[in-house]
């Protein structure tokens, strides 16, 4: 199936929800809505499925208009953040009980259900409650309950954000085995850019309820047409530089003066924004063409192989992303080297007008 | 403040037991200074909860005291340890102001008025409260009425240790840096003792000086975020710091060699033959790295590459054991073989999942 | 087009809902409010009256008489249940087996019939048989509700709050059940006393239950009839008279249709409008805690 979407708009009094979104999903593919929490992604979803109605626009279902068709006759499934399961049935139950509300055969059933469980790891549980399961095992139950109906939309709103991180990371890594074992169409709503790049296909970052881009999630990644996408598409938050190209000179006030190489001369006189990703903010010089700065250690957060540096550089904000653990003392001041190469530049439109070279070649 | 030392506690939810199973904490030592910043990080359901409201005064011990200093505090209330607590979601006096909400535990303390005002406002600056004073405090953000918990608990200044139960949980991710930004200044201005119990490596590691880990009841390992990641002391440490977690293979040792699925690893120091067959090999996946097929390292083949932008996670096998290897650039394709290569240095031996030095054994 | 047909169907399904209100509630409240405008002199003749029975009843001192009785009466009600039924509650534990002990007991009184309770009570305090009646006249106590003014209130009064004091406390008890536990021990560690527990938790956490409760108990004691009309009748005199036997007493004792119809309008209009600035003032309590503004 392919689902289009067609200049929808949801207006709640006076506030648009979602804004003219133009979206085109197609079968087997995994669609993933990008955006922090109030972006949009939940409403969004929530057309999609027909739980609501669009203010203006369609919804086609391969070329045909189903705008006004409730989502109890759309082939939809759909597994939110609470894992929501029957809490009295067993996990085998759990899992037929949408089939047995299609009135399924009962052979047909066992056969389906035993290949859902297989797939999603549930094979031994069949016979447990919900309740004496892990919060992994009760989100594979809910997933394997949406998945077993062989719905053409599936749509997962933040299905990892209320699992420990050592579950998410597992599930995670199975997730793109089993959206390819099906066929149908996934939207996956996440507040996590790492989320996003880790489970591939295709991403549409959202900005209050706006689609910002849409493609193959690395090329977003790499290639953001605009500031706001490339800001969704950053965490920790990305680091931006404002700037003023002014006689073969680009300042941040007095503080910062980037040298014009690559194709920053050939940029018209104007303000500029640079933008540049936390990993190439680093503690040490690796190249001499590197920019140093000096800034103040706010604080300093450890995921354990990396840490997160936060600093302040003449009350920006910028996150150094460096590898291996640091400790630096927060308040003292450090030297940080900015790699020109690397550098997004935003016209004051906030449109991309130079791409880091790295990736112009790829 | 005080130095807060566990001395030998234990504690089964169903009483005294001989069976060392009914234990949710098993016997376990501990001492923390004084104005350190301490973390317990485990899963849910490693214990740590448990071990929180022991110090807290909320459970006593099936066996085994807690000192404060060297005072037994073992069958002292809440109250009476002189503590304060921040909990998972945030507790403040809905009806009150926010500076009434500040000046609670010093009113309840019979301080005057005269008193109580100045030491409200400065911590009210210091948190960064001062403009909403006046306001009542049920209308505040997540992360505002979090920072009114943590105010009432700084605003006497005579606590013996300040507790933290996972207390960003509803906190917007986007907030999050900020506030432990703010913990460790207030840290490091006011010196209390501080224990934050956390699931979350980040976190623990973030905060903590010193993080104490725990699995299944057991403190696995106490040590500084260096040492969790390059020595991890259990297996289960290995996996639970760091994203993705440590390589852990089993392997053979002999000498200063171990054999992978027949392949052999040298290991730079020899290691005694160990007591048990369960002897394990774990490398970070940072410590990896791939060279073309042909060149020195191990015959691997590539199951998987994942781009995540800062790195490339390369996922390879050797035989059926998986490693993960963390690599900025890689050209290599799936499916495609490589040559593995690890560096001695970071190799870490583990018998019976803990971990082991050369020519000890 | 598609849209069109769901909304047809849609009228089909509240259909009934329509004809059960309809028949219940809106058609009888129409007849009563014929009756209210209309004289009979009986065999089913009537004549038209405009207002003059509503005029009538709001100027005639035994609707006066009655209508204070019926305020005096659910003011006394709400003073002592609503804070009686705090304490209980409060007192009441929260976990162990002692909970649904306490649970079932408070819940016993409830499920009396209404004329059932009378009866209990009519029997209970009789001067010659009744325990409570015959143990305080032998006290050498005045006690007698037949001719006694202030005993008939006093058994009235008991007995209701013996009656309806549970529904308060279960409902207050639901409330501080749902109070997490980090409340009371970040209290603990704040010093706060066992007042300001009350005063800054319990009581705030409380106040949309204590709503409900104050709601319920006003309206159902403003529209007392079955419990004093099984023990006193209304009397001794007219002492315990309320408005809704007053209302029975001119409707079905005197047939004074008129009357009664547009009492019983008024009754319900004051129901309403009490209750109305019942909720308005409370729920603004709620707002003011919230909104500080």
């Amino acid at each position: 199936m392919q689902l289009q979407l067609e200049n929808v708009c949801k207006k709640v009094g006076k506030d648009f929800h979602i804004r003219d979104v133009n979206l085109t999903l197609e079968a087997g593919t995994l669609n993933i809505l990008l955006g922090p929490t109030l972006s949009g992604k939940t409403s969004l979803m929530r057309l999609m499925a027909g739980l609501d109605q669009p203010t203006s626009g369609r919804v086609l279902v391969n070329g045909e208009d189903v705008t006004g068709v409730p989502v109890q006759k759309r082939n939809v499934a759909m597994v939110y953040q609470q894992f929501i399961n029957y809490p009295n049935l067993t996990v085998y139950e759990n899992i037929a009980s949408p089939l047995r509300i299609a009135k399924t055969p009962k052979d047909v059933i066992a056969k389906k259900v035993q290949e859902m469980a297989d797939l999603l790891k549930l094979g031994p549980m069949l016979k447990r409650s919900p309740q004496e399961l892990s919060g992994g095992q009760q989100q594979r139950t809910a997933l394997a309950r949406a998945l077993v109906k062989g719905a053409g939309l599936v749509l997962l709103d933040e299905p990892l954000a209320n699992l420990d991180y050592k579950l998410r990371e597992e599930l995670r890594e199975e997730f793109p085995r089993i959206f390819a074992a099906t066929g149908s169409i996934f939207v996956y709503a996440t507040t996590e850019p790492s989320e996003a790049l880790l489970l591939g296909g295709n991403t549409a970052p959202l900005h209050e309820g706006t689609v910002t881009q849409f493609g193959e999630t690395i090329k977003v990644f790499r290639r953001p047409q605009n500031l706001i996408t490339a800001q969704i598409f950053s965490d920790p938050p990305l680091n931006v530089l404002p700037v003023t190209k002014l006689n073969n000179t680009m300042l941040f006030k007095s503080h910062v003066e980037v040298p014009l190489v690559g194709k920053l001369p050939e940029l018209p006189d104007a303000d500029y924004t640079i933008a540049f990703q936390p990993n190439n903010l680093s503690i040490i010089r690796k190249a001499d063409s590197d920019i140093s700065v000096k800034a103040k250690v706010a604080v300093t957060e450890i995921t354990g192989s990396e840490s997160y540096i936060h600093v302040d550089v003449a009350g920006l904000r910028w996150v150094v992303l460096a590898h291996g653990i640091h400790n630096i003392d927060i308040d003292a001041t450090i030297e940080v080297f900015l790699d020109p190469s690397t550098f997004y530049v935003f016209d004051k439109n906030h449109n991309l007008v130079v791409t880091p070279a790295s990736v112009s070649e790829a | 403040m005080a130095n807060i030392t566990l001395k030998e506690i234990a504690h089964s939810y169903t009483g005294e037991s001989e069976n060392p199973d009914d234990f949710a904490l098993k016997r376990l030592d501990l001492t923390w200074r004084d104005g350190g910043a301490y973390a317990l990080l485990g899963p849910s359901g490693c214990g740590k909860t448990t071990l929180l409201n022991i110090i807290s005064g909320l459970l006593i011990p099936t066996r085994g005291q807690i000192l404060f200093n060297d005072q037994d505090v073992t069958r002292l209330s809440t109250e009476q340890r002189n503590i304060a607590q921040i909990f998972q979601f945030p507790v403040i006096y809905d009806t009150m102001t926010v500076f009434e909400n500040l000046a609670f535990p010093l009113k309840n303390r019979g301080r005057s008025k005269k008193e109580i005002e100045p030491r409200v406002i400065a911590l009210a600056q210091m948190l960064g409260l001062e403009n909403s004073l006046h306001t009542k405090a049920q209308h505040l953000t997540a992360d505002l009425k979090q920072k009114i918990s943590l105010g009432r608990g700084l605003i006497r200044q005579s606590v013996n240790a300040i507790l933290f139960d996972e207390p960003l949980t509803v906190i917007d991710p986007q907030m999050k840096w900020e506030l432990r930004s703010q913990l460790k200044h207030l840290h490091k201005k006011f010196g209390f003792t501080m224990i934050y119990v956390t699931h979350d490596q980040t976190e623990a590691l973030t905060f903590a000086d010193e993080v104490v880990v725990m699995y299944e009841g057991k403190i696995v390992q106490v040590g500084t975020p260096e040492e969790l990641f390059e020595k991890p002391a259990h297996t289960f440490v290995g996996y639970f710091i760091g994203s993705p977690g440590m390589n852990i293979v089993p392997c053979e040792l002999q000498g200063r060699t171990a054999l992978v699925k027949g392949q052999s690893i040298d290991l730079g120091t020899s290691y005694a033959s160990p007591t048990s067959k369960n002897v394990k090999l774990g490398v970070r996946p940072e410590h990896l790295s791939l060279n073309p097929p042909g060149e020195e390292g191990l015959p691997v083949r590539i199951v998987k590459v994942d781009d995540i932008g800062r790195h490339k996670i390369v996922k390879v096998a050797l035989d059926d054991a998986i490693f993960n290897v963390i690599m900025p650039e890689v050209a290599a394709m799936t499916g495609d073989m490589g040559s593995l290569v690890m560096s001695s240095d970071h190799v870490n031996i583990y018998v019976d999942e803990n971990r082991v030095t050369g020519g000890t054994l | 087009m598609i849209q069109k047909q769901v909304n047809q169907k849609a009228w089909f399904m509240v259909l009934p809902v329509f004809l059960i209100v309809a028949f219940s509630a809106v058609i009888p409240l129409m007849t009563v409010v014929n009756y209210s405008v209309q004289d009979t002199f009986g065999n089913n003749v009537f004549s038209w009256y405009g207002l003059g029975w509503f005029e009538e009843i709001i100027h005639s001192p035994r609707f006066h008489d009655a209508f204070l009785r019926q305020l005096l009466f659910s003011g006394i009600i709400l003073a002592i249940e609503i804070p009686l039924g705090i304490c209980i509650a409060l007192a009441m534990p929260k976990k162990g087996w002692g909970v649904p002990v306490c649970l079932v007991t408070m819940a016993l009184p409830l499920l009396i019939p209404w004329n059932v309770v009378g009866t209990i009570w009519q029997i209970f305090g009789r001067v010659d048989i009744g325990l409570l009646g015959h143990t305080l006249a032998q006290m050498g106590i005045n006690y007698n509700y037949v001719q006694d003014p202030l005993a008939a209130w006093l058994t009235v009064i008991v007995m209701d709050v013996w009656h309806w004091t549970s529904l308060v406390v279960l409902l207050c008890y639901a409330g501080l059940c749902s109070i997490p536990d980090a409340y009371y021990q970040a209290a603990k560690i704040d010093g706060a006393t066992r007042l300001a527990v009350f005063r800054y938790i319990q009581l705030p956490k409380m106040q949309r239950v204590l709503l409900i409760a104050v709601l319920l108990r006003f309206m159902d004691s403003f529209m007392i009839y079955t419990e004093p009309f099984v023990i006193t009748g209304g009397g001794p005199g007219n002492s315990t008279t309320f408005l809704s036997i007053d209302l029975v007493k001119m409707a079905i004792g005197q047939f004074d249709l008129g009357p009664a119809a547009a009492m019983s309008l008024i009754y319900f209009l004051v129901i309403l409008l009490l209750s109305w600035v019942f909720y308005t003032v409370m729920s603004n309590v709620g707002e003011e805690s919230k909104g500080g503004h």
